[in-house]
């Protein structure tokens, strides 16, 4: 198996790993370092529970090889937080049951997060749709939205 | 996943010598379509080469000879560009059209035209902007129509050890517009049962269509162009009924399947239907009401 040496940024930690060439980086988040946070379910680009930032911009990391992340900066769910405390985006999906059996809140999370930095206020149609990529089996949805809307607008 | 081989070249030489090295080498962009195929082993690679590192390939620039869109540029960069929202309306629908917020920040333009898929959501926009592929290999570069560039269903010109380098949009006139709309069962995420891109450049004083350009997808092996229709509506005066009779003529440049995602019957009606909203929203687009 080709290997490949990568260096990337993970939450704002430099980190330096030998990968194999055919690793996803969801692979290489969850197996080699830890980071369960990200989740794997459909593996073909459908669910988004694999959602991560990758330089910024949201990708599934489950259709992203792991050499790829070298010289990238790449932000999980667990890189939300500061210091122990939730971001306003995880506080408001806490508050308003944003959530059921979790699988799926990391993807949504990244995803709300990238859709606010770019929109902050945006509107539920706008809400609906920037989150397509996410999917619930659990809540209809609803919550997540009235979730994101408290993010944005408190 | 098969066991292969990861390169990322810096530059297209060194692309275009990876290229050549041996067993099954395949170039890739976004990897939305390929590292699903090669998971699912519907593909097969020694080597995967990724392409988003070379400059030339993340070109979003206008030039004297059109805009060009380098082949690893993602769909959401090029939905969010300031001249494709001016210039190029259906490229922006189409772009935006493409899987999901997290697929268009990695899939590439290029990627899409590369994958060949009937039902690609941004070829036809680009085939009604006559855009130009500009293909790179180890005899040189060529370059060709796009319309030339379809064999069939995941089928290109591309000869082995070629890549896509680029695709150049003539800029459109004054007062034309483009538009894309595809039809899915529900509102994100799905593959086309059916899509129309039109192109209309019309004189404003005289209303006259001086050049219409049609193209379908998921309703023939490859994209297609409505060429009948486009004659249909060129030096006409454009009218609802002109707009009627388009959207008929269209759909006999339509030679669909039944498959599950709808019946062939269907997929005419959907041409019919989309040539003319898409008709109509080039020209309110170019702001000319009827
Ligand atoms: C969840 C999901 C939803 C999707 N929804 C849509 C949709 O709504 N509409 C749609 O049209 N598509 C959709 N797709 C398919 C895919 O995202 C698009 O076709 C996308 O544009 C492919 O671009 P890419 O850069 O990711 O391609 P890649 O996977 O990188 O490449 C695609 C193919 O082209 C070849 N290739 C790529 N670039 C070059 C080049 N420069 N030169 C030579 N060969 C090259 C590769 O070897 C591969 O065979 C979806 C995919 C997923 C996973």
């Amino acid at each position: 198996m080709p290997t490949k040496h990568i260096k990337f940024t993970v939450n704002g930690v430099e980190q330096e790993q030998l990968v194999d060439s055919t690793w996803t980086l969801l692979e290489t988040l969850r197996d080699k370092m830890g980071l369960t946070g990200t989740k794997e379910g459909c593996s073909n680009g459908n669910c988004g529970a694999c959602t991560v930032m990758l330089d910024g911009k949201t990708a599934c990391s489950c259709l992203v090889l792991a050499p790829e992340a070298d010289g990238r900066v790449v932000t999980t769910v667990e890189g939300l937080e500061t210091g122990g405390k939730l971001s306003a985006i995880q506080d408001a999906f806490v508050k308003e049951g944003g959530l059921q059996c979790g699988f799926c809140t990391p993807g949504f999370l990244i995803s709300t997060t990238f859709l606010l930095k770019n929109n902050p206020h945006p509107s539920e149609d706008e809400i609906r749709l920037n989150l397509a990529g996410n999917l619930c089996r659990c809540t209809g949805y609803d919550k997540i939205v009235k979730a994101v809307e408290r993010a944005a607008n408190g | 996943m098969p066991s292969f081989d990861y390169a990322a070249p810096t530059s297209l030489a060194e692309a275009v010598k990876l290229m050549g090295s041996s067993g099954t080498v395949r170039a890739f962009a976004g990897g939305t379509d390929l590292i699903d195929q090669l998971k699912t082993n519907r593909r097969n690679a020694d080597l995967v080469i990724d392409l988003k590192r070379i400059p030339e390939l993340q070109k979003l620039e206008m030039g004297s000879d059109g805009l060009h869109i380098g082949a690893a540029r993602s769909c959401s960069d090029v939905h969010h560009d300031a001249t494709v929202n001016r210039l190029y309306g259906g490229l922006a629908d189409a772009t935006g059209l493409v899987g999901s917020v997290q697929i268009q920040n990695r899939a590439a333009v290029g990627g899409n035209v590369c994958n060949a898929a009937p039902s690609g959501d941004t070829t036809p926009n680009l085939l009604t902007h006559e855009a130009v592929a500009v293909i790179t290999g180890p005899s040189g570069t060529r370059k060709i129509e796009l319309a030339d560039f379809f064999v069939g269903p995941g089928q290109t010109v591309l000869q082995s050890g070629e890549i896509l380098q680029e695709l150049i949009l003539p800029k459109p006139p004054e007062s034309s517009a483009s538009a894309y709309l595809r039809f899915i069962p529900r509102n994100e995420m799905d593959i086309a049962v059916a899509g129309v891109s039109s192109f209309i450049h019309v004189d404003p004083a005289t209303k006259t269509v001086r050049k219409a350009r049609i193209a379908l997808a998921s309703v023939a092996p490859t994209p297609v162009r409505a060429r009948g229709a486009e004659s249909v509506l060129e030096g006409k005066v454009i009218t609802e009924a002109l707009i009627a009779s388009a959207g008929d003529a269209a759909v006999e440049s339509a030679t669909p399947i039944t498959d599950v995602r709808g019946s062939a019957e269907y997929r005419r009606e959907l041409v019919r239907v989309l040539t003319r909203r898409t008709l109509s929203i080039c020209l309110e687009r170019i702001g000319i009401s009827l």
